[in-house]
């Protein structure tokens, strides 16, 4: 078992920070204890009674004093509110650079990973030092968590849509995943280990499992054999609206919005096309989606619009 | 009515236990006091069996791999879950002790709608006896916090029956708060001004506004839960055009608030302890009274807390963790003040006193590492994990037991007539004190460590700390059987108590024999002090 410690294993930029923080409140939290045992305890022993007669004179309180336990402590709260509130922003905003985005589908009781060059594993997620890595989370039936103590890090799955974050790995080795959301009868069987590499590993271990496809070469298979081909002719507004350098733009709809189409956007308008019809084109063409693609190709079509374009991640967030 | 009015020539031996025997007189009574014997004896036996599901489950943890399987795991964690939570925390304290006590300590003959009191025993009752019957049927695997779309699309369990149990327990909730509310406002004594309120009626004021405000929000969520298990209507389910992350926000809106109506009265409970044990009034009172009420109004404000890894707007999620920081600062109020009033006191250690003590002393780890969860960088890593589990324990347990068995204790012999023996009682409370920690204390480190809760089979190197935390439970556990052995015994053979046996301050002790008759006092009481007049000063007292 080795030696005993309080902290996981710390595997990612981010799980020192989170320490860190744990750390000082940590401190607090036992200085915070340590004093109010010890005035329990003191004033339990100085004052215990002494006869059946005592008849303490009553205080009935110290303006001052609340006002002193009421500002002191929540003066510090406030370190707690903003150093913690920072670090989450950080955490789940990705970085604005190239993220190697990998896509994780949850499913009663296994992990499905997907990586761009088309490899999959189940219960496995590989991933090289030194980049940051972006994952895109969907769930095929219930919620689940992708949560890897080594890197501080979870977040939910939630079928119906994507949820996605991202970490930047630091230390070769093998860790923990767990399912976090209880999900039913195996929920404690849907582990499975990340393995993080050297980048010069890394890339000696893509290749070794490379089937020749990439996700959006698949991609443009679904394109093709759910027909979208026909309407989103590339290159050419038609009927529908070109899909190239669509992804990571803005997009004008008609009703006077405009929004970003990113993963969650591409995800809605191919499931519910007439949630957000784009300004021009008619409601009621595209037949609607839900129900009729798996998350899996369903993810695979996505990275195959995201290849079509060339903006990148940062582009988002710099608008 | 009539008929349960005592003689005109008042026998001062005649009490609220002795005014009727038979069944009848028991199960159709309207008597406050009786109701909430009703309640304790329901409560006690729900407790028992949520304990019983709870020693399964440690014994399913002794090893890695599981004992009893993951199905049955499942179940028995959700069924500890849904047991304690709606069928022993929410009524505890509130229908027993408060039942039993706020009339008498207002001044009143009884609460302002003495069968709605009942009636609301009999609800709970028919949702305790549906919980069960899903129990006996095969259970439930849903977790107690039913999340869809696993509870209204995928478990095979008796979701529904069980959700229906907590659906109708929580009217009987609701009755309660509502019935509370009035009596305080209504039917107070001459001179029982707001300011004079002990602090005991200030707590479950505020913890009846929480039911009767909070409660339908639940009914409703689990309603439209059953409303798509059963007719596949689209609220929850992604796959029928819902939204899971809804279920989250409208069952939080009541859970969270609901936490407070199982902390409060403990709250509620302590302040009457530490000013009786050391002869002191409580050390600013109206903070105490008013930490109560701000609890109250914040709890409803705090719900998306659950929700920081859900998916939730990360502003939303940034004003959820600010007013969770605020809401920590009525709680510590009142830990201070608690600490302050023994300050040049008259401190005794009698039982009541040592559970006040281990009262403060968890309700602060259970508080200090809510703070913890409430600070969100540290929430993404330890929510969902065994730090929750403890979180949740020691402000549950270790707070809100405590407080009960220290309530229970004090008012024994009000409620019998008889004394329990101290002895017995000065180790139980140690027993469970250790038991209890030696539980609970290894799963902040097993959390930190990445255990996530509700796993049937876990991690080697998660071994030793389990196996601890399943000593602790059955030390713990065996320190809750022992204060139902000698108060069993005491309440047949105990020594007679006296009226006063605390040399306590408050109408139910002073002014009402002990126990009490059916209509609690043999004269009209009238007040002319503020409440814990322990100096006996004879002048009004400013607040503060």
């Amino acid at each position: 078992m080795g030696s005993f410690s309080i902290f996981p294993p710390r595997a990612s930029t981010t799980a020192g920070e989170v320490d860190a923080l744990y750390g000082f409140l940590l401190l607090v939290g036992i200085a915070m204890t340590v004093l109010i045992f010890f005035f329990v305890f003191f004033f339990a022993i100085r004052y215990r009674r002494r006869g059946p007669e005592d008849r303490p004179k009553a205080i009935h309180g110290s303006i001052p004093l609340e006002i002193a336990w009421s500002v002191i402590p929540f003066l510090i709260m406030l370190v707690m509110f903003g150093w913690g509130t920072k670090l989450y922003f950080e955490n789940y905003t990705p970085p604005p650079r190239d993220t190697l985005d990998i896509y994780v589908i949850g499913k009663q009781w296994m992990w499905k990973v997907q990586y761009p060059g088309g490899q999959r594993e189940i219960n496995e997620l590989h991933v090289p030092t030194g980049r940051a890595v972006k994952l895109t989370l969907a769930s095929e039936d219930v919620i689940h968590s992708f949560y890897i103590p080594a890197f501080r890090l979870k977040h939910d799955v939630v079928p119906g849509s994507y949820q996605t974050y991202w970490f930047e790995p630091t230390k070769p080795g093998r860790y923990h995943i767990f399912c976090a959301e209880y999900c039913g009868t195996n929920h404690s069987r849907m582990i499975g280990w990340v393995t993080v590499m050297e980048p010069a590993h890394y890339q000696e271990w893509l290749s070794g499992g490379s089937t020749g496809e990439t996700m959006a070469a698949q991609g443009e298979k679904v394109f093709e054999q759910y027909g979208c081909v026909t309407c989103h002719v590339l290159d050419q507004d038609g009927r529908s609206p070109s899909l190239r350098n669509v992804f990571g733009k803005p997009v004008q709809l008609d009703d006077g919005r405009t929004v970003v189409a990113d993963e969650a956007y591409l995800r809605e308008s191919v499931l519910n096309p007439n949630a957000k019809t784009v300004k021009g084109y008619h409601r009621d063409i595209m037949p609607v989606f839900q129900g009729q693609i798996g998350e899996q190709s369903l993810m695979q079509l996505i990275v195959y619009l995201k290849s079509l374009s060339d903006a990148k991640p940062g582009d988002e967030a710099s608008k | 009515m009539s008929t349960t009015l005592p003689h005109p020539d008042l026998d001062v031996q005649t009490n609220y236990l002795n005014a009727g025997y038979g069944w009848k007189s028991w199960l159709f009574t309207t008597d406050h006091k009786r109701i909430a014997l009703l309640y304790l004896f329901s409560i006690t036996a729900f407790f028992f069996v949520g304990g019983a599901f709870a020693v399964a489950m440690r014994i399913n943890l002794l090893s890695p791999t599981g004992v009893f399987g993951h199905d049955t795991y499942n179940k028995l964690f959700t069924m500890h879950g849904v047991i304690m939570v709606f069928f022993f925390l929410v009524p505890s304290i509130p229908a027993t002790l408060g039942n039993f006590l706020i009339p008498p300590m207002i001044g009143a003959r009884d609460l302002a709608f003495p069968r709605i009191n009942l009636l609301s025993w009999y609800i709970y009752i028919v949702g305790g006896v549906m919980a069960l019957t899903a129990i006996v049927r095969g259970g439930v695997d849903t977790g107690w916090t039913f999340y869809a779309p696993f509870s209204s699309t995928y478990s095979n369990t008796h979701v529904i029956l069980a959700a229906m149990g907590v659906f109708v327990a929580g009217f009987s909730s609701i009755l309660t708060g509502l019935n509370f509310i009035i009596t305080i406002h209504t039917m107070r004594a001459p001179g029982m001004y707001w300011s004079r309120l002990p602090l005991f009626v200030w707590g479950h004021y505020a913890t009846a506004l929480i039911q009767v405000l909070a409660t339908p929000v639940l009914a409703i969520t689990l309603f439209l839960l059953c409303l798509e298990r059963l007719l596949s209507a689209g609220i929850f389910d992604p796959g029928l055009g819902g939204d899971p992350v809804l279920f989250q926000h409208l069952f939080w809106f009541y859970s969270h608030p609901a936490v407070y109506i199982m902390i409060l009265p403990g709250m509620a409970v302590i302040s009457e302890l530490v000013a009786c044990f050391s002869r002191k009034a409580v050390f600013g009172y109206g903070f105490v009274a008013f930490s109560s009420v701000a609890i109250a109004v914040l709890s409803f404000l705090v719900w998306g807390h659950h929700l920081f890894v859900a998916g939730q707007s990360m502003y939303a999620s940034m004003v959820f963790s600010f007013i969770s920081f605020l809401v920590a600062v009525p709680s510590a109020i009142k830990v201070f003040n608690w600490t302050a009033t023994m300050y040049q006191g008259s401190v005794s250690y009698d039982t009541p006193m040592l559970y006040a003590f281990g009262f403060i002393g968890l309700f602060t780890i259970g508080g200090l590492t809510g703070l913890f969860l409430a600070t969100m960088a540290i929430d993404v890593h330890v929510t969902d994990t065994y730090f929750v589990i403890a979180h949740f324990h020691y402000v549950m347990v270790g707070g809100m037991v405590m407080a009960y068995l220290g309530g229970i204790h004090f008012w024994f012999p009000k409620i019998t007539g008889r004394l329990y023996p101290e002895g017995w009682a000065k180790f139980a409370a140690l027993v469970i004190f250790v038991g209890f920690n030696l539980t609970f204390f290894p799963q902040f480190i097993l959390g930190y460590l990445g255990m996530p809760r509700r796993y049937a089979t876990y991690a080697d190197e998660f071994h030793t700390l389990n196996v601890m935390s399943t000593a602790g439970a059955s030390i713990l556990g065996i320190g809750y059987l022992i204060p139902m052995i000698y108060l069993a015994w005491a309440w047949r053979y105990g020594p007679k108590s006296p009226q006063n046996p605390w040399g306590a301050k408050g109408l139910e002790w002073e002014q009402s024999p002990t126990p009490p008759p059916t209509f609690n006092f043999v004269t009209p009481p009238v007040v002319t002090e503020p409440a814990y007049n322990y100096s006996g000063e004879k002048e009004e007292v400013e607040l503060g």
